[in-house]
């Protein structure tokens, strides 16, 4: 050093990197407790049939719960997620079964169908700044209404033509649960270590300095609605895969469980603060505790009372602790 | 004759001391005119007569009893009606109902509308609006009617002290006329009236006496006719000066931004003037003459109607249609409200410095290097000497002048050679602004090209090479160090608000 520093900052603070375990603490806790709860509860839930059975439950939510976190870390919302997921389906059910196009080339209509009902959202929103709350629940309508079109309100049955991706298994996981993996850990590093989740933060945190600050705000939101489209469509490419049909009736009500699971995992709905890695735990959460709900034998009714009260606990517990200094 | 309200010792500190052992009593059936620079403690002395703050220390008396209003309720029900700058009304409610808005005439909770009505018609009658119908929704009115509708909300009550606060900055001259003639027929029916306002000639028109405030002094209250517009505006602005200056050891450089008949709303009119590298142009104003208005506009942050730009002495005008093509052309603003425009408060101060500069730190893809991004950060904060416990800390952590330095360091780090300061000491303590200071001039000194919005004169004479002063929108004057004084700066801030066809 050249010259005294009568202010020296010191170098005492952590690595960003070491940050996120501390993070994600209490909702990991949470996650260890009921799982313990429930492998004291029934002898059914600790085993590693009931650990894969969940394990291919989740790649759907966890994909659209990550397209989700980074829409709320925007400070916007996405009510259409669960329609456009229907809508996705009924494009791939569609190409299948009756335009009878290979698999790879039905995939792709389907993440277009996704990608424009996300650029859709996105376009309108900025060009007339509108909420997202009513934008996206005119689409929730829209894209609804167009699953049923074009599936003439017919699940449509896909069988072995998609089958191969769902039964597709590396290492005994499947292959939309390592699908689901990589997104959630490439979107993790994307929002922590690159320019553009920066800005996303940034956006979120405080719309107005990231103007002032010379940021070009609109393509990055607009990528993060076109990127949220994908991977609904993504998800919807693994659910027909998974049930081997295309039903128009898909994804009723996944908004809210996606966006319970980002919640749960700590992204806060006023926009700048969450974590896709949070939010994977919130998913866990949230899956767990239907599975072992399920394995004592809790009624629907009951398994949805407490859901929806861990969803309410984990906000006020989010808010003491972001509340200490 | 006894006061209608005597103010006795009032003093009221924030960070600093805004009021200071006020003296003063409202006689009844006076107009009695308070003026000051901004920042005097008109408006804080308003809203402690109206039960909005309370004051740290000293007394109230109204018509001889004790007077300590706990909120505006209380004040209202007591007799005293403050009527704000900024209005209150319910845009999408009628008129009549604003009016009337807490005291709806009502059966069991049905408004009665025909009276509703009539007691309002009654009332815009009164205040010279016989012709505007009660049931008109507020936000079909002109600023200017609103503004008097307002007016009518608090005159129909009782009221012993009517407090007025620029009551006439958005009234046209038909307008101003019919609220002196209301002002007249309270006057006599012995109301006491307080009338806040930098427009020295209605002052002259209305007034019966005239108090003026310096620093949180009242330095004198005359009869109005004792008092020449010369004498106001010396004892507005005669204080002691600072002696600080912070302009030696630097030269001029060559142009850096030249601004040509710019026009941006109402407020930014026909604007032209030329800031040079190595000096720190001040502007300055009261409020609402365009100060902030003009350098938003320059910025892109709002749009420009009318006007050229020029950099760095080219001949062709520069496109700057958003802060972004104004970032990229190395011009940066540094916004009067630090907190809701500059800073990302839940982050770190290592987010807040590099927001715009992150490509930088990044490989092609937008992988940030977070081992050179905080490097970069550590030598910022060290070189403007930042007290910081470390680059992690939260933003909001940090005390405001601190805050103001991490914000510096974001557009010195962008490169930016244009730096727009808007109110650079604000929410800054007084011993921390002698920093900010000696950190313009350092950089005016590096060859910055440095244009400081400043509502404090005493700042401005300190830190400037140059002062130019806007006043209702225009650029009325310009002065180099050697040929201002306050005297004249405070008459060039005025002069644009004494008759409405001045120009410069």
């Amino acid at each position: 050093m050249n010259r005294p520093a009568p202010h020296p900052v010191p170098s005492r603070s952590l690595p960003p990197a070491s940050r996120w375990p501390r993070e994600h603490l209490g909702t990991l806790l949470a996650l260890a407790a009921l799982v313990l709860v429930f492998s004291l509860a029934t002898r059914h839930f600790f085993s590693p049939a009931n650990f894969r059975t969940i394990a291919n439950q989740i790649p759907s939510a966890l994909l659209v719960a990550t397209g989700m976190t980074y829409i709320l870390l925007l400070g916007q919302i996405d009510l259409s997620v669960g329609s456009v997921l229907a809508l996705s389906g009924a494009v791939v059910g569609v190409a299948l079964s009756q335009g009878h196009w290979p698999l790879p080339a039905a995939a792709l209509a389907g993440l277009a169908a996704g990608a424009l009902c996300g650029a859709f959202n996105g376009l309108v929103t900025l060009r007339w700044r509108l909420p997202t709350f009513i934008v996206t629940l005119g689409t929730l309508e829209m894209a609804r209404g167009g699953a049923h079109a074009l599936t003439h309100s017919q699940t449509l049955y896909l069988g072995s033509a998609i089958e191969s991706l769902a039964d597709a298994n590396v290492l005994g996981f499947s292959l939309p649960f390592l699908i689901a993996i990589t997104v959630v850990l490439a979107a993790q590093l994307l929002l922590t270590r690159t320019v553009f989740g920066r800005h996303v933060i940034a956006i979120g945190t405080n719309p107005e300095a990231a103007r002032l600050a010379g940021i070009n705000t609109r393509p990055v939101q607009l990528a993060v609605f076109v990127s949220t489209g994908c991977l609904v469509a993504l998800a919807a490419l693994i659910d027909c895969s998974r049930f081997q049909a295309a039903n128009p009736n898909a994804g009723i009500g996944l908004e809210l469980q996606a966006i319970a699971a980002a919640v749960i995992g700590g992204t806060s709905l006023m926009g700048g603060r969450g974590s896709v890695v949070g939010t994977f735990i919130g998913v866990l959460i949230i899956a767990v505790l239907n599975s072992g709900l399920a394995a004592v034998g809790a009624k629907e009714e009951l398994k949805r009372l407490i859901t929806g009260a861990v969803i309410i606990a984990a906000v006020i517990a989010d808010l003491y602790r972001h509340r200490r200094p | 004759m006894r006061p209608t309200l005597a103010m006795r010792g009032l003093c009221k500190s924030y960070a600093t001391p805004v009021l200071d052992g006020i003296d003063l009593d409202l006689l009844p059936g006076e107009v009695h005119a308070l003026v000051g620079e901004n920042g005097a403690g008109k408006s804080t002395l308003s809203r402690i007569l109206a039960g909005l703050t309370p004051p740290d220390s000293g007394t109230l008396e109204l018509e001889g009893e004790p007077y300590s209003p706990s909120n505006k309720r209380a004040a209202e029900q007591a007799g005293i009606h403050l009527v704000m700058q900024e209005l209150n009304l319910i845009r999408t409610l009628s008129v009549a109902e604003n009016i009337f808005l807490d005291h709806l005439p009502h059966r069991a909770g049905w408004i009665r509308y025909p009276q509703l009505h009539r007691d309002a018609a009654e009332v815009l009658a009164r205040i010279g609006l016989p012709h505007l119908d009660p049931q008109t929704p507020v936000e079909q009115l002109g600023v200017g009617q609103q503004q008097m509708v307002e007016i009518a909300s608090r005159l129909w009550r009782p009221c012993r002290v009517l407090i007025l606060d620029e009551p006439t900055a958005a009234l046209t001259d038909p307008e101003v006329a019919s609220l002196f003639h209301q002002i007249r027929q309270l006057q006599s029916q012995g109301v006491a009236i307080l009338y806040i306002s930098h427009r020295l000639e209605e002052i002259r028109q209305i007034a019966n006496r005239i108090s003026v405030l310096r620093d949180g002094h009242l330095v004198a209250t005359r009869l109005a006719t004792e008092l020449p517009i010369d004498d106001v505006v010396r004892l507005m602005v005669g204080r002691e000066l600072g002696t600080a200056n912070f302009t030696a050891g630097r030269t001029r450089g060559p142009i850096a931004l030249a601004v040509r008949n710019l026009h941006a709303g109402d407020r930014v009119q026909n604007i032209s003037f030329d800031a040079f590298r190595g000096e720190i142009l001040g502007v300055s104003g009261l409020m609402g003459s365009g100060r902030t208005e003009t350098v938003r506009a320059i910025f892109g942050a709002d749009p420009i109607e009318s006007g050229q730009i020029f950099l760095h002495g080219n001949t062709q005008p520069a496109t700057i249609r958003s802060p972004r093509d104004a970032v990229r052309l190395g011009i940066a603003l540094l916004t009067e409200d630090r907190k809701g425009q500059g800073l990302f408060l839940s982050l770190a101060v290592r987010e807040n410095l590099t927001v715009n500069t992150l490509p930088s730190f990044a490989s092609a893809v937008g992988w940030i290097s977070r081992i050179r991004e905080t490097a970069s950060v550590r030598g910022w904060l060290q070189k403007l000497q930042v007290r910081c416990d470390s680059p992690e800390q939260g933003i909001a952590q940090l005390s405001g002048g601190n805050q103001q330095k991490v914000v510096v360091a974001r557009w010195l780090l962008r490169d930016c050679d244009i730096l727009l300061f808007d109110e650079p000491t604000r929410g800054v303590d007084v011993g921390a602004r002698f920093e900010i200071y000696q950190l313009l001039a350092d950089l005016a000194a590096q060859g910055k090209c440095i244009v400081v919005v400043s509502s404090d004169l005493t700042e401005l004479m300190m830190i400037s090479d140059r002062i130019a002063v806007l006043s209702n929108g225009r650029l009325t004057a310009e002065f180099t160090r050697h040929a201002w004084t306050q005297d004249k700066i405070m008459a060039a801030a005025l002069s644009g608000y004494l008759s409405p066809t001045t120009t410069p």
